[in-house]
């Protein structure tokens, strides 16, 4: 068995790996409002995430996802409680004062009676969504966007640049505009114009991207060969089109806003026209890649766990399993076997990814 | 192995040819210095051995340069990357990736060299350049030197036959300095790399040059000759080059070592004299700081430091970087914020001042002078400077004019050479004569002319009851205009007390005519001229 296959030798897993078990979680939360099996998701991927991250800066970005998860519901709720009408339920649990809206408004209805049931489908709903940006924020964690683009197929190499870059002069900006708005004190100037403010700062990144392009240009980027323009229309072409059918696929199988065969054919279609694009862009390309992330059995393993978390969600939505969406908004949640052993299969990578290198002392 | 014939370059839109009618070679193996004042054509030169002039900054060139048999006409800069390395004046702004390993691995992606032979030649770099500690790090994360020779590996893991460097130590404190120096040292010599590297510090580099290329500017020509030749009649000179003309020695010394030994008989002609150092007038308190603690996120940057600065002095703060010398600066004009302790200025406090006021009390030349400027022109410049401060229309211009004569008034600040757009925030700065005034880093790019006019000004401004505070790396300006000296390191004040005793005794921080001339207390060869007149 060579060494990247084994289990316990310390590497860093393949941030697509990393990426597609976070995606499958998603999918997985996104097929139920069962309050138990969303906070089984969530303990999942925490627990996984808390067992495998490093000590990079981004590694942090778990508990930012938490929160913003946390705001989403606390959003939804509130913004129930106000516009709250009695189509869910009876139980009133309290009155807000209700504000008298024009007549073009009807059917609108600002404050008055909130019951139970309507805060706690909203408290849910949000729920959902806030479980799967925290398992976007997983994938953030353990694999930064950075890494990932990085192993971006070599037809994609010059769109994975620009988004490096950008990357970095997003968070430049910042720092950049905070230092112009304190040199303007010393210019004895206290009201900002567009003028002091935005032109620095826009002349300074304009500045940085002209020596970076000839840092770029000086270091041997874009010798690529030479290949027909219309082989490479072609190619754009392809790759465009097939990102377009994944999306489409991708987002019919998250919202059920289409039939499945036709989402799942999107998805294939997709995935093929993006797989025969790079396969033929290929070919003029005519780079080498340093260290290249494996891709070897924990990378199966951890995908493999993903898929059968997502695999089981849906078979059990398609099914019609009891248990993934509730009765009614008060009852007490069931806890259905097979989605609940499904989820738990999402564990796996706390174990089978490969644990991270520590520093030699 | 690179051959400049009768290359001519004129940028577009431009009356004058930035390089005139240059030719010379450079053979294999030599390491040649690219002298001459700020903004006369060094950049434009260093950026012709590749082709970026003219294909990537557009204007023409005409006649031919040709490197390692290529012709620069035919083959754009990423067809000359396997031929040469380039690195920039600012490493930060070239950095492609964010780790110190695929930095270094990112040209040879580019040329498509096999992933084995990739593998090795980093590891062979990272032990090279002694980065093999920081392989994993965050570019952001490294300190200057650090930085620096990551981008001198990143250009050379392509194995070039030629290094380009753009003031590779003019940003770094002297052992930072020393670092990159050694490393480029161990390329020429070890590895025969041919490299040619613009620098203003000639204290630092001069001793290692095997050839100078001096470039005047404006229509004088181009020349080249042995470093010990052209630093008979160099105008910029280094202080040990300026001691060996006063002292008559020839051959003229280019190090310290070559210095002191040639210096046996100056040391006892000067043996009973003292330097005279006329104390400095001090007046009342301008500037102050009790227990000032200031940190960002969870790292501090300043640990209760107390200070006090009178009207009269020049004060020169010193340490590495990274030290906390801007965090000071930028606490005494209120853009930071102390966790405790407090910050005065000329008697108010920055943080409560408004802005108006405040300029009255303190002025400070930012890091990134550009900061500074908003104007369309260097004159629009001048003349909003003047209003922000209320002072007398053509103040601002005045002062640009005695800093730096050659400014055309009607470019864009941001076209100006580096030197020239420090030298026009300083006359921004100065024009509003705060009596506090705070420089930080005010000598990186300017050349030992402008030095010189920028040592008279201050000296000029704290005899009229000004004070001044600036962090340098720069000891030969310390050594000419500080009062004082305050070395910072890691937060901390570790040493506050008068230029010669702080300066003359540390190996890092001593100037070279200390050096040369230790045990006896002179700092700058002003003082040594000046010891022997009274003499004779």
């Amino acid at each position: 068995m060579r060494a990247v296959h084994h289990l316990t030798l310390p590497r860093a897993l393949h941030p697509g790996a990393w990426w597609l078990w976070a995606l499958c979680m998603a999918v997985a939360a996104s097929r139920t409002r069962n309050p138990v099996l969303l906070v089984l998701i969530l303990a999942v991927t925490g627990f996984v995430v808390s067992a495998r991250r490093s000590d990079a800066p981004w590694a942090h970005s778990f508990a930012a996802f938490l929160k913003l998860g946390l705001l989403v519901i606390a959003v939804r709720v509130v913004l129930q409680a106000l516009l709250s009408t009695r189509s869910q339920g009876n139980t009133l649990l309290f009155t807000l004062p209700q504000i008298p809206l024009p007549d073009w408004a009807a059917g609108v209805k600002l404050g008055g009676d909130v019951t139970a049931e309507a805060l706690v489908t909203a408290l849910y709903d949000g729920g959902q969504l806030a479980v799967m940006l925290c398992c976007v924020g997983a994938a953030n964690a353990l694999a930064s966007p950075r890494r990932l683009l990085k192993s971006l197929p070599g037809a994609l190499y010059e769109m994975g640049v620009a988004c490096v870059v950008a990357l970095t002069f997003a968070p430049q900006l910042v720092t950049d505009g905070r230092r112009v708005r304190a040199a303007r004190r010393l210019r004895g100037r206290t009201r900002a114009s567009f003028r002091t403010t935005a032109m620095p700062v826009l002349e300074g990144a304009l500045d940085r991207s002209v020596e970076l392009a000839a840092a770029m240009d000086s270091r041997g980027y874009g010798r690529t060969a030479q290949a027909p323009r219309a082989q490479r229309r072609l190619t754009a072409l392809c790759v465009l089109l097939g990102l377009l059918g994944i999306l489409l696929g991708v987002y019919a199988l998250l919202t059920d806003a289409m039939a499945f065969p036709f989402a799942a054919g999107a998805l294939a279609a997709g995935v093929l026209l993006a797989v025969a694009a790079m396969a033929v862009g290929r070919q003029r390309v005519s780079r080498t890649r340093y260290r290249p992330d494996p891709w070897a059995l924990p990378e199966w393993l951890v995908v493999a766990a993903g898929a059968l978390a997502a695999g089981a969600m849906v078979i059990a939505a398609v099914r019609g399993v009891n248990g993934l969406l509730l009765a009614g908004p008060l009852v007490v949640p069931p806890v259905p076997v097979l989605p609940v052993v499904g989820v738990l299969i999402g564990l796996v990578p706390a174990i089978a990814a490969p644990p991270l290198r520590k520093a030699v002392a | 192995m690179i051959e400049f014939d009768q290359v001519t370059v004129t940028y577009d839109g431009a009356r004058e040819p930035a390089l005139r009618d240059v030719s010379f070679t450079v053979p294999e193996g030599e390491l040649a210095l690219v002298i001459g004042r700020t903004g006369s054509g060094k950049s434009t030169l260093l950026r012709a051995i590749n082709g970026l002039v003219p294909h990537f900054t557009g204007g023409t060139l005409a006649g031919r340069v040709l490197v390692d048999g290529r012709d620069t006409r035919e083959y754009r800069p990423r067809d000359l990357a396997d031929v040469v390395g380039m690195v920039g004046q600012d490493p930060m702004a070239g950095f492609v990736t964010d780790t110190v390993e695929d930095e270094l691995a990112y040209s040879m992606e580019s040329l498509g060299v096999a992933p084995d032979v990739m593998r090795r030649r980093v590891e062979e770099t990272l032990d090279l350049l002694g980065l093999a500690d920081v392989r994993d790090r965050a570019l952001t994360s490294l300190s200057g030197g650090q930085r620096q020779r990551t981008a001198i590996g990143a250009a050379l893991t392509s194995h070039p036959a030629v290094l380009v460097l753009d003031e590779p130590t003019s940003a770094l404190d002297p052992q930072a300095a020393e670092e990159v120096l050694a490393a480029l040292q161990r390329l020429v010599h070890d590895l025969g790399v041919t490299v040619v590297m613009a620098e203003h510090r000639l204290e630092r580099v001069i001793q290692y040059a095997d050839r100078v290329i001096e470039v005047p500017g404006g229509a004088a020509a181009v020349s080249t000759g042995l470093p010990a030749d052209r630093m008979v009649t160099a105008p910029v000179a280094p202080p040990v080059v300026e001691l060996g003309r006063l002292a008559g020695w020839s051959p003229l010394p280019l190090s310290v070592r070559d210095a002191r030994r040639a210096a046996v008989a100056l040391r006892s002609q000067l043996d009973s004299a003292a330097p005279a150092r006329p104390l400095a007038a001090l007046g009342k308190e301008l500037g102050r700081c009790t227990d000032l603690v200031v940190g960002y996120g969870n790292v501090t940057a300043l640990r209760g430091v107390s200070l006090s600065i009178k009207a009269g002095e020049v004060v020169a703060l010193m340490g590495r970087n990274g030290a906390g010398k801007s965090t000071l600066l930028n606490s005494l004009v209120g853009i930071i914020t102390p966790r405790s302790g407090t910050a005065t200025a000329a008697g108010v406090d920055p943080r409560r001042t408004k802005p108006k006021r405040l300029v009255k009390a303190v002025g400070l030349v930012p890091q990134e002078p550009a900061d500074l400027l908003y104007a369309a022109t260097v004159a629009d410049e001048c003349g909003s400077a003047d209003s922000d401060f209320k002072v007398p229309a053509g103040s601002c211009r005045a002062l640009l004019e005695r800093l730096a004569p050659d400014v055309p008034l009607d470019m864009h600040p941001r076209d100006l050479s580096e030197g020239q757009r420090l030298c026009l925030a300083l006359a921004v700065v100065l024009c509003g004569a705060p009596p506090l005034l705070l420089l930080d880093e005010p000598t990186r790019g300017l050349d030992y002319g402008a030095k010189r006019r920028l040592v008279a000004i201050l000296r000029e401004l704290a005899a009229a009851g000004h004070a001044v505070v600036l962090s340098t790396h720069d000891v030969e300006m310390v050594a000419e205009v500080a009062t004082r000296v305050m070395v910072l390191a890691d937060g901390e004040l570790v040493s506050d007390g008068e230029t010669a005793e702080v300066i003359a005794g540390s190996p890092a921080f001593a100037p070279q005519v200390a050096k040369i001339l230790a045990p006896l207390p002179f700092l700058t060869v002003g003082e040594v001229a000046e010891a022997l007149d009274r003499a004779s």
